[in-house]
Protein backbone atom coordinates (compact mmCIF):
# COMPACT_ATOMS: atom_id res chain seq x y z
CA UNK A 1 0.00 0.00 0.00
CA UNK A 2 2.84 2.15 1.13
CA UNK A 3 4.47 1.79 -1.91
CA UNK A 4 1.73 2.81 -3.88
CA UNK A 5 1.51 5.95 -2.34
CA UNK A 6 4.88 6.69 -2.77
CA UNK A 7 4.61 6.63 -6.46
CA UNK A 8 1.64 7.85 -7.08
CA UNK A 9 2.55 11.40 -5.15
CA UNK A 10 5.00 11.97 -7.76
CA UNK A 11 2.54 12.11 -10.30
CA UNK A 12 -0.27 14.71 -8.63
CA UNK A 13 0.07 15.47 -4.84
CA UNK A 14 4.03 16.27 -5.38
CA UNK A 15 4.61 16.78 -9.06
CA UNK A 16 8.24 17.55 -8.93
CA UNK A 17 7.43 20.59 -11.96
CA UNK A 18 4.03 21.57 -11.22
CA UNK A 19 4.03 21.69 -7.01
CA UNK A 20 7.41 21.50 -6.06
CA UNK A 21 8.93 23.72 -9.16
CA UNK A 22 12.34 22.10 -9.40
CA UNK A 23 13.87 20.46 -12.48
CA UNK A 24 12.57 23.43 -14.63
CA UNK A 25 15.46 23.89 -17.40
CA UNK A 26 14.93 20.65 -18.93
CA UNK A 27 11.27 20.64 -19.19
CA UNK A 28 10.97 24.09 -20.82
CA UNK A 29 13.97 23.43 -23.02
CA UNK A 30 13.22 19.81 -24.57
CA UNK A 31 9.22 20.37 -25.55
CA UNK A 32 9.36 21.69 -28.68
CA UNK A 33 7.95 18.07 -29.43
CA UNK A 34 6.54 15.12 -27.76
CA UNK A 35 9.23 12.60 -29.20
CA UNK A 36 12.05 15.17 -27.49
CA UNK A 37 9.91 15.29 -24.48
CA UNK A 38 9.50 11.43 -24.27
CA UNK A 39 12.99 10.60 -24.74
CA UNK A 40 13.88 13.34 -22.00
CA UNK A 41 11.76 11.52 -19.74
CA UNK A 42 13.02 8.47 -20.20
CA UNK A 43 16.61 9.79 -19.77
CA UNK A 44 15.66 11.70 -16.49
CA UNK A 45 13.61 8.29 -15.16
CA UNK A 46 16.44 5.86 -16.11
CA UNK A 47 18.79 8.17 -13.92
CA UNK A 48 16.75 9.22 -10.70
CA UNK A 49 15.69 5.57 -9.84
CA UNK A 50 19.07 4.68 -10.29
CA UNK A 51 20.81 7.34 -8.16
CA UNK A 52 17.90 6.83 -5.95
CA UNK A 53 19.04 3.04 -5.87
CA UNK A 54 22.80 3.43 -5.22
CA UNK A 55 22.22 6.53 -2.89
CA UNK A 56 19.59 4.85 -0.47
CA UNK A 57 22.47 1.66 -0.62
CA UNK A 58 25.50 4.06 0.69
CA UNK A 59 23.54 6.08 2.82
CA UNK A 60 24.44 4.34 5.94
CA UNK A 61 28.16 4.10 4.70
CA UNK A 62 29.09 8.33 3.67
CA UNK A 63 29.54 10.69 6.26
CA UNK A 64 27.07 13.55 6.63
CA UNK A 65 29.03 16.29 5.82
CA UNK A 66 30.29 15.04 2.11
CA UNK A 67 26.74 13.26 1.06
CA UNK A 68 26.45 15.90 -1.81
CA UNK A 69 29.42 15.76 -3.80
CA UNK A 70 29.28 12.10 -3.53
CA UNK A 71 25.54 12.27 -4.91
CA UNK A 72 26.40 14.48 -7.19
CA UNK A 73 28.90 11.73 -8.57
CA UNK A 74 26.22 8.92 -8.37
CA UNK A 75 24.10 11.17 -11.00
CA UNK A 76 26.49 11.91 -13.06
CA UNK A 77 27.89 8.60 -13.70
CA UNK A 78 24.87 7.37 -14.60
CA UNK A 79 23.86 10.54 -16.75
CA UNK A 80 27.46 9.38 -18.18
CA UNK A 81 25.53 6.16 -18.80
CA UNK A 82 23.28 7.29 -20.68
CA UNK A 83 25.18 10.28 -22.61
CA UNK A 84 27.11 6.73 -24.16
CA UNK A 85 23.97 4.54 -24.40
CA UNK A 86 22.17 7.37 -26.73
CA UNK A 87 24.75 8.93 -28.57
CA UNK A 88 25.80 4.72 -29.50
CA UNK A 89 22.28 3.82 -30.34
CA UNK A 90 20.18 6.73 -30.89
CA UNK A 91 22.13 9.24 -32.86
CA UNK A 92 19.27 11.58 -33.74
CA UNK A 93 18.08 12.15 -30.16
CA UNK A 94 21.46 12.58 -29.24
CA UNK A 95 21.65 15.21 -31.35
CA UNK A 96 18.59 17.19 -31.00
CA UNK A 97 18.63 16.94 -27.42
CA UNK A 98 22.50 18.55 -27.44
CA UNK A 99 23.77 19.52 -24.48
CA UNK A 100 20.35 18.86 -22.15
CA UNK A 101 21.46 15.51 -21.79
CA UNK A 102 24.53 16.41 -19.51
CA UNK A 103 22.60 18.83 -18.19
CA UNK A 104 20.34 16.16 -16.50
CA UNK A 105 23.38 15.90 -14.41
CA UNK A 106 22.35 19.91 -12.55
CA UNK A 107 18.88 18.67 -12.73
CA UNK A 108 17.43 19.36 -9.14
CA UNK A 109 14.68 17.42 -9.26
CA UNK A 110 17.30 14.28 -9.14
CA UNK A 111 19.14 15.74 -6.01
CA UNK A 112 16.49 17.12 -4.51
CA UNK A 113 15.23 13.29 -4.34
CA UNK A 114 18.51 12.26 -3.40
CA UNK A 115 18.61 14.49 -0.44
CA UNK A 116 15.22 14.26 0.58
CA UNK A 117 14.23 10.41 -0.04
CA UNK A 118 16.40 8.18 -1.25
CA UNK A 119 18.90 9.01 1.89
CA UNK A 120 16.35 8.48 4.24
CA UNK A 121 14.53 5.51 2.76
CA UNK A 122 14.65 1.95 2.20
CA UNK A 123 15.87 1.04 -1.78
CA UNK A 124 11.83 -0.70 -2.71
CA UNK A 125 11.38 2.55 -1.73
CA UNK A 126 13.10 4.50 -3.13
CA UNK A 127 12.74 3.26 -6.49
CA UNK A 128 8.91 3.54 -6.25
CA UNK A 129 9.69 7.36 -5.63
CA UNK A 130 11.34 7.33 -8.71
CA UNK A 131 9.22 5.90 -10.85
CA UNK A 132 6.33 8.06 -10.08
CA UNK A 133 8.80 11.30 -9.71
CA UNK A 134 10.06 10.27 -13.36
CA UNK A 135 6.05 9.30 -14.17
CA UNK A 136 4.45 13.02 -13.49
CA UNK A 137 7.85 14.38 -14.52
CA UNK A 138 7.67 13.07 -18.33
CA UNK A 139 3.55 13.43 -17.76
CA UNK A 140 3.87 17.27 -17.34
CA UNK A 141 6.35 17.62 -20.03
CA UNK A 142 4.30 15.30 -22.29
CA UNK A 143 1.22 17.88 -21.82
CA UNK A 144 3.55 21.22 -22.68
CA UNK A 145 5.35 19.52 -25.83
CA UNK A 146 1.36 18.51 -26.95
CA UNK A 147 0.76 22.32 -26.89
CA UNK A 148 4.04 23.57 -27.97
CA UNK A 149 4.57 21.07 -30.91
CA UNK A 150 0.59 21.56 -32.46
CA UNK A 151 0.96 25.12 -32.21
CA UNK A 152 4.25 26.07 -32.87
CA UNK A 153 4.91 23.57 -35.58
CA UNK A 154 1.71 22.36 -36.55
CA UNK A 155 2.64 18.90 -35.75
CA UNK A 156 1.84 15.98 -33.87
CA UNK A 157 3.84 12.86 -33.33
CA UNK A 158 6.31 14.27 -35.92
CA UNK A 159 2.79 14.30 -38.79
CA UNK A 160 1.73 17.85 -40.29
CA UNK A 161 -1.93 18.32 -38.73
CA UNK A 162 -3.51 21.07 -40.67
CA UNK A 163 -1.60 21.01 -43.94
CA UNK A 164 -1.25 24.74 -45.63
CA UNK A 165 -1.72 26.23 -42.30
CA UNK A 166 1.63 28.47 -41.04
CA UNK A 167 2.29 27.95 -37.09
CA UNK A 168 2.96 30.42 -34.78
CA UNK A 169 6.57 30.15 -34.20
CA UNK A 170 6.95 31.82 -30.99
CA UNK A 171 5.34 28.95 -28.97
CA UNK A 172 8.39 26.63 -30.37
CA UNK A 173 11.01 29.15 -29.11
CA UNK A 174 11.43 30.10 -25.15
CA UNK A 175 8.24 32.94 -24.96
CA UNK A 176 6.05 29.93 -26.04
CA UNK A 177 7.34 27.51 -23.51
CA UNK A 178 7.41 30.30 -20.59
CA UNK A 179 3.64 31.28 -21.31
CA UNK A 180 2.26 27.93 -21.74
CA UNK A 181 3.78 26.47 -18.37
CA UNK A 182 2.67 29.76 -16.76
CA UNK A 183 -1.02 28.44 -17.92
CA UNK A 184 -0.07 25.01 -16.79
CA UNK A 185 0.56 26.57 -13.48
CA UNK A 186 -2.90 28.76 -13.58
CA UNK A 187 -4.73 25.69 -14.11
CA UNK A 188 -3.42 23.66 -11.79
CA UNK A 189 -3.88 26.26 -8.66
CA UNK A 190 -7.10 26.61 -9.89
CA UNK A 191 -7.89 23.06 -9.69
CA UNK A 192 -6.44 22.12 -6.52
CA UNK A 193 -8.15 25.61 -5.08
CA UNK A 194 -11.66 24.49 -6.36
CA UNK A 195 -10.60 20.46 -4.41
CA UNK A 196 -10.17 22.73 -1.40
CA UNK A 197 -13.66 24.71 -1.44
CA UNK A 198 -15.59 20.92 -1.46
CA UNK B 1 40.47 41.79 -35.69
CA UNK B 2 40.50 39.61 -32.00
CA UNK B 3 38.80 42.32 -30.47
CA UNK B 4 35.96 42.35 -32.68
CA UNK B 5 35.37 38.66 -32.16
CA UNK B 6 35.61 38.68 -28.53
CA UNK B 7 33.01 41.80 -28.77
CA UNK B 8 31.04 39.97 -30.34
CA UNK B 9 31.12 37.16 -28.43
CA UNK B 10 29.73 39.33 -25.43
CA UNK B 11 26.64 41.03 -27.22
CA UNK B 12 25.93 37.20 -28.51
CA UNK B 13 25.75 35.98 -25.33
CA UNK B 14 23.99 38.68 -22.97
CA UNK B 15 21.50 39.62 -26.00
CA UNK B 16 21.01 37.75 -28.69
CA UNK B 17 21.54 34.19 -27.20
CA UNK B 18 20.62 35.37 -23.38
CA UNK B 19 20.89 32.02 -21.75
CA UNK B 20 17.64 32.65 -18.98
CA UNK B 21 15.44 34.19 -21.79
CA UNK B 22 16.51 32.56 -25.29
CA UNK B 23 18.27 29.00 -23.94
CA UNK B 24 16.36 28.60 -20.97
CA UNK B 25 19.20 27.46 -18.74
CA UNK B 26 19.92 28.30 -15.35
CA UNK B 27 15.70 28.82 -14.12
CA UNK B 28 15.57 27.54 -10.48
CA UNK B 29 17.62 30.44 -9.66
CA UNK B 30 15.71 32.98 -12.00
CA UNK B 31 12.77 31.92 -10.37
CA UNK B 32 14.12 31.28 -6.91
CA UNK B 33 15.82 35.08 -6.80
CA UNK B 34 14.22 36.99 -8.20
CA UNK B 35 11.95 38.93 -5.85
CA UNK B 36 13.80 41.40 -4.20
CA UNK B 37 16.35 43.62 -6.65
CA UNK B 38 19.18 43.67 -4.12
CA UNK B 39 19.54 39.80 -3.45
CA UNK B 40 18.65 39.34 -7.50
CA UNK B 41 22.20 41.75 -7.93
CA UNK B 42 24.17 39.65 -5.40
CA UNK B 43 23.13 36.49 -7.29
CA UNK B 44 24.30 38.24 -10.15
CA UNK B 45 27.72 39.12 -9.28
CA UNK B 46 28.22 35.88 -8.00
CA UNK B 47 27.04 33.93 -10.87
CA UNK B 48 29.34 36.39 -13.26
CA UNK B 49 32.52 35.52 -11.21
CA UNK B 50 31.55 31.84 -10.68
CA UNK B 51 30.88 31.65 -14.22
CA UNK B 52 34.09 33.04 -15.34
CA UNK B 53 36.31 30.95 -13.36
CA UNK B 54 34.65 27.73 -14.14
CA UNK B 55 34.81 28.30 -18.08
CA UNK B 56 38.79 29.53 -17.21
CA UNK B 57 39.20 26.17 -15.25
CA UNK B 58 36.87 23.68 -17.29
CA UNK B 59 38.79 25.00 -20.75
CA UNK B 60 42.24 23.85 -19.08
CA UNK B 61 41.30 20.70 -17.63
CA UNK B 62 39.45 19.50 -21.32
CA UNK B 63 42.34 20.33 -22.90
CA UNK B 64 45.40 19.75 -20.98
CA UNK B 65 43.89 16.43 -18.97
CA UNK B 66 40.80 15.17 -20.98
CA UNK B 67 41.97 15.34 -24.44
CA UNK B 68 45.48 14.00 -24.56
CA UNK B 69 44.60 10.78 -22.43
CA UNK B 70 41.44 10.03 -24.59
CA UNK B 71 38.83 10.71 -21.84
CA UNK B 72 36.38 12.98 -23.25
CA UNK B 73 33.49 10.65 -21.85
CA UNK B 74 34.82 11.91 -18.36
CA UNK B 75 33.63 15.36 -19.19
CA UNK B 76 30.26 15.40 -17.17
CA UNK B 77 31.93 13.82 -14.21
CA UNK B 78 35.03 16.23 -14.26
CA UNK B 79 32.82 19.45 -14.77
CA UNK B 80 30.70 19.04 -12.20
CA UNK B 81 33.25 18.20 -9.57
CA UNK B 82 35.24 21.39 -10.61
CA UNK B 83 32.13 23.59 -10.27
CA UNK B 84 31.53 22.03 -7.04
CA UNK B 85 34.91 22.48 -5.73
CA UNK B 86 35.41 26.02 -7.07
CA UNK B 87 32.13 27.21 -5.57
CA UNK B 88 33.31 25.95 -2.34
CA UNK B 89 36.57 27.18 -3.11
CA UNK B 90 35.54 30.85 -3.87
CA UNK B 91 33.02 30.61 -0.96
CA UNK B 92 36.30 30.01 1.62
CA UNK B 93 38.14 32.58 -0.20
CA UNK B 94 35.46 35.44 0.10
CA UNK B 95 34.55 34.93 3.51
CA UNK B 96 38.92 34.72 4.48
CA UNK B 97 39.04 38.53 2.23
CA UNK B 98 36.24 40.34 2.73
CA UNK B 99 33.95 39.50 5.07
CA UNK B 100 31.29 42.12 3.44
CA UNK B 101 31.03 40.44 0.52
CA UNK B 102 30.65 37.27 2.37
CA UNK B 103 27.38 38.56 4.07
CA UNK B 104 26.00 40.14 1.09
CA UNK B 105 26.83 36.82 -1.37
CA UNK B 106 26.90 34.40 1.08
CA UNK B 107 23.72 32.32 0.98
CA UNK B 108 23.72 32.67 -3.05
CA UNK B 109 27.41 30.95 -3.37
CA UNK B 110 26.70 26.85 -2.20
CA UNK B 111 23.08 27.58 -4.87
CA UNK B 112 25.38 28.23 -7.77
CA UNK B 113 26.46 24.70 -8.06
CA UNK B 114 22.94 23.47 -9.08
CA UNK B 115 22.88 26.29 -11.80
CA UNK B 116 22.97 24.90 -15.19
CA UNK B 117 23.88 27.95 -16.69
CA UNK B 118 27.50 27.28 -14.92
CA UNK B 119 27.28 23.77 -16.13
CA UNK B 120 26.19 24.77 -19.85
CA UNK B 121 28.73 27.20 -20.28
CA UNK B 122 31.42 24.79 -19.68
CA UNK B 123 29.79 22.58 -21.96
CA UNK B 124 28.93 25.15 -24.72
CA UNK B 125 32.49 26.30 -24.80
CA UNK B 126 33.44 22.50 -25.68
CA UNK B 127 30.98 22.48 -27.97
CA UNK B 128 31.47 25.80 -30.00
CA UNK B 129 35.30 24.56 -30.67
CA UNK B 130 36.78 26.90 -28.65
CA UNK B 131 39.05 24.16 -27.51
CA UNK B 132 40.80 23.83 -30.22
CA UNK B 133 40.37 27.47 -31.62
CA UNK B 134 43.21 29.93 -31.57
CA UNK B 135 42.70 32.27 -28.19
CA UNK B 136 40.14 29.99 -26.95
CA UNK B 137 41.19 30.42 -23.56
CA UNK B 138 40.38 33.89 -23.85
CA UNK B 139 37.25 32.94 -26.01
CA UNK B 140 35.82 30.47 -23.72
CA UNK B 141 36.29 33.10 -20.23
CA UNK B 142 35.13 35.86 -22.38
CA UNK B 143 31.73 33.77 -23.36
CA UNK B 144 31.27 32.62 -19.37
CA UNK B 145 31.58 36.25 -18.63
CA UNK B 146 28.69 37.28 -21.34
CA UNK B 147 27.00 34.27 -20.16
CA UNK B 148 26.76 35.65 -16.31
CA UNK B 149 26.13 39.30 -17.59
CA UNK B 150 22.89 38.34 -19.52
CA UNK B 151 21.92 35.83 -16.23
CA UNK B 152 22.63 39.51 -14.41
CA UNK B 153 20.28 41.55 -16.70
CA UNK B 154 17.49 39.00 -16.92
CA UNK B 155 17.77 38.70 -13.18
CA UNK B 156 17.71 41.93 -12.42
CA UNK B 157 15.08 42.96 -14.86
CA UNK B 158 12.45 40.00 -13.59
CA UNK B 159 12.85 41.14 -10.67
CA UNK B 160 11.97 44.65 -11.40
CA UNK B 161 8.39 43.57 -12.21
CA UNK B 162 8.12 41.04 -9.65
CA UNK B 163 8.67 43.78 -6.80
CA UNK B 164 6.36 46.02 -8.75
CA UNK B 165 3.64 42.70 -9.23
CA UNK B 166 3.70 42.97 -5.24
CA UNK B 167 0.95 45.30 -5.38
CA UNK B 168 -0.84 44.50 -8.67
CA UNK B 169 -4.23 43.04 -8.45
CA UNK B 170 -4.00 39.79 -10.26
CA UNK B 171 -6.51 36.90 -9.69
CA UNK B 172 -5.61 34.55 -6.87
CA UNK B 173 -4.83 31.61 -8.46
CA UNK B 174 -2.43 33.00 -10.98
CA UNK B 175 -0.49 34.74 -8.00
CA UNK B 176 3.40 33.45 -7.21
CA UNK B 177 4.65 31.28 -9.92
CA UNK B 178 1.83 31.20 -12.55
CA UNK B 179 2.07 35.11 -13.36
CA UNK B 180 6.55 35.27 -12.96
CA UNK B 181 6.27 32.54 -16.25
CA UNK B 182 4.05 34.32 -17.75
CA UNK B 183 5.72 37.44 -17.62
CA UNK B 184 8.95 35.60 -18.42
CA UNK B 185 7.38 34.81 -21.42
CA UNK B 186 6.69 38.41 -22.56
CA UNK B 187 10.08 39.28 -21.60
CA UNK B 188 11.27 36.63 -23.39
CA UNK B 189 9.50 37.47 -26.40
CA UNK B 190 10.90 40.88 -26.27
CA UNK B 191 14.44 39.36 -26.05
CA UNK B 192 13.44 37.66 -29.62
CA UNK B 193 14.18 41.16 -30.97
CA UNK B 194 17.62 40.98 -30.54
CA UNK B 195 17.67 37.77 -32.60
CA UNK B 196 17.68 39.98 -35.79
CA UNK B 197 21.17 41.14 -34.86
CA UNK B 198 24.02 40.50 -37.49
CA UNK B 199 27.30 40.25 -35.94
Amino acid sequence: MSLWQEFKKGIWAKNPILILGIGLCPTLAVTTSISNALWMTLASTFVLVGSNVIVSLIKDVIPSHVRIPIFITVIATFVTVVELTLEAFQPGVFHSLGIFIPLIVVNCMILGRAEEFASKNGVLLSIFDGLGMGLGFGLTLFVLAFFRETLGANKLFGLTLIPGMEPSSAMILAPGAFITLGLMLWAMNAINSRKKEK
Amino acid sequence: MEVKILFGILISTIFINNYVLSQMLGLCPFLGVSKKLDSALGMGLAVIFVMSMASFFTYLVYKFILMPNNLEFLRTISFILIIASLVQLVEMVIEKVSPSLYQALGIFLPLITTNCAVFGVALLNVKSGFVTAELGLLKSVVQGFGAGLGFTLALLLMAGIRERLELARIPDNLKGLPITFVTAGLLALAFLGFSGMKI
